[in-house]
């Protein structure tokens, strides 16, 4: 059996027809697929542990506990962070940037601060910090794209004042696939003595992340995209703010003693954690983490990278598609068109033929204000993915251009 | 003809298709080009019908009595979609309208553009339709 089948067959659902046709997933930009060995430890925790934390006495729940709190020492360990209470379990991405913004919106950030954000954000980096915006008088300033869709990081020096009192950036765009160059807006950060909030929803599934060497203010990414399960992600807070985060959502869990005149909050990473946790889905996620530890992080971002080249190339060479963000420096993405034609016919035909695309604005309408159009269909790789997939869809994509026209 | 026997016909006018989606779809492709469906003038923000992806504009109006619907759409096959359903509803009393149970979508194996996904806005369009007829048959 060769590497990839050996991979395949830990995704059980992956081994289905679709519309008559073997399912060919490629969605995972949305969120991807999960190996057997998550489903088991979800499964396995209702079947032999399942308790609540932090409060019993009682061995089931001292296991619990136990495995919950291994669970944030694993995810902990693979983003090279010292400290696990720097890894706060959340909702996912979008709810981590809430509980940023929230938190700086208690006493760092005043009426007429500044924010930083890039042109192709998508709406979770965009909405928490416009309402807070619109709430207190502050104001979103946007790194421009270049003709290539890539960010302008020329342009960020003048929109650095000294009211900026952050900057919040993808490091990979969900709807392009281009990467962000960290270590430039760092620079410009870093001058200025601006906090970096970087948001690792379509970077952690694809590429390693090193958060001591990054070394930025705030890091977030979502356990679903990187084959664990959905509703559970991390906020990562650097040593410095997990002392001065103010907490927005304050519940059980997050004290040390309460009375109803006063509260003493617990510290580290519970007091971020209200009300009992997604504990199967942390423990899901480390599980999610081992399988990418097991394949290697590197070995997916080159087979994915392998994929993205590929599709491009073959995808250019049909002269009724645009693609947008042609890079050699792309993770597991790529946005198109067909000329003239919707992206939701494009991806019903295809959804036709058992292929699974994203079609549409990838919640980021700022982005595709930019570009000038409605939307895209966007096709997203994982390691499980195939070069024989993207065959078979290119032969498929050059029938939908044929129906349609 | 009644709603019923406008359904009766295009369940047939699919019939000769058989179990060929691609025969189908490339018929509703050609239905979404062939009608010119709405006055340029009244595809205003007002009459579109937000789904998620694909817009559609619908403008209904009582002529003699008769609901009449005009409507268009930017994605082609939704737009094939749209031009069944106007071809089924329009030219007939609001309480028909109303009444109308649609059951041609599932025949004609194209219910999957009824699920609820807000997808393609065509679930809107037809409770638009209906809403629409309603208010005009008081």
């Amino acid at each position: 059996m060769t590497e990839q089948n050996k991979i395949r067959e830990q995704f059980p659902i992956l081994n289905q027809k679709v519309n008559g046709y073997d399912l060919i997933y490629f969605d995972n930009g949305a969120t991807s697929q999960k190996p057997v060995c998550v489903i088991n430890s979800i499964s396995d925790f209702y079947k032999t542990s399942n308790s609540n934390i932090h409060r019993g006495v009682h061995t089931l729940s001292r296991t619990a506990t136990e495995l919950f709190e291994n669970a944030r020492k694993t995810i902990a360990n693979y983003f090279n962070v010292k400290n696990d209470q720097q890894i706060i379990f959340t909702s996912g991405t979008t709810d981590s940037i809430n509980l940023v913004v929230n938190g700086l919106a208690k006493d760092y950030l005043k009426a007429g601060d500044e924010i930083i954000l890039s042109a192709y954000e998508h709406h979770s980096n965009i909405l928490p910090w416009q309402m807070w915006a619109q709430e207190n008088g502050g104001k979103l300033k946007i790194i421009p794209l270049l003709e290539d869709e890539s960010i302008n990081y020329d342009a960020i020096p003048s929109l650095i004042s000294d009211k900026t009192k952050l900057i919040a950036i993808t490091q990979v765009s969900n709807t392009l696939g281009l990467i962000t160059d960290i270590e430039k807006i760092k620079s410009f950060a870093q001058k200025n003595n601006i906090p970096v909030l970087l948001d690792g929803a379509q970077s952690a599934p694809h590429m390693l992340i090193d958060l001591q060497k990054l070394n930025v203010d705030f890091f977030v990414c979502s356990a679903h995209k990187m084959y664990g399960p959905t509703g559970i992600g991390l906020l990562y807070l650097s040593e410095k703010w997990l002392r001065e985060l103010p907490i927005s959502k304050p519940g059980g869990g997050t004290i040390k003693t309460v009375t109803f005149e006063k509260t003493e909050y617990a510290e580290g990473a519970l007091r971020f954690e209200p009300g009992t946790p997604n504990i199967s889905g942390a423990i899901g996620f480390a599980a999610a983490v081992n399988f990418i530890k097991s394949v290697g992080i590197q070995t997916i971002f080159e087979h994915e990278n392998e994929l993205v080249q590929y599709a491009q190339t073959k995808m250019s060479e049909l002269p009724e598609v645009i693609i947008y963000g042609v890079s050699k420096h792309k993770a597991g993405v790529i946005s198109f068109n067909v000329k003239g034609q919707h992206p939701f016919d494009v991806g019903t035909l295809l959804d036709k033929y058992g292929i699974a695309v994203r079609t549409g604005h990838h919640c980021t309408q700022p982005l595709m204000q930019h570009l000038k159009i409605q939307g895209t269909v966007r096709i997203s790789f994982a390691i499980y993915n195939t070069k024989q997939e993207i065959d078979f869809f290119i032969e498929k994509l050059k029938k939908v251009i044929t129906m349609l026209s | 003809m009644t709603i019923e026997e406008i359904e009766k016909e295009i369940i047939e006018e699919f019939e000769i298709f058989g179990d060929s989606w691609e025969s189908k779809y490339e018929h509703l492709i050609d239905l979404g080009k062939s009608l010119p469906l709405i006055n340029e003038k009244l595809k205003t923000e007002d009459r579109i019908i937000k789904g998620c992806q694909s817009r559609v504009w619908l403008n209904s109006e009582l002529i003699d009595g008769k609901i009449v619907y005009t409507a268009d759409a930017d994605a082609i096959i939704t737009k094939g979609m749209v031009a069944l359903l106007v071809r089924v509803l329009s030219n007939h009393k609001p309480e028909a309208v109303v009444k109308a149970d649609l059951k041609f979508i599932d025949e004609i194996g194209l219910k999957e553009h009824l699920s609820p996904t807000r997808a393609n806005g065509l679930v809107s369009m037809i409770n638009k339709m209906k809403t629409d007829a309603l208010m005009l048959s008081r």
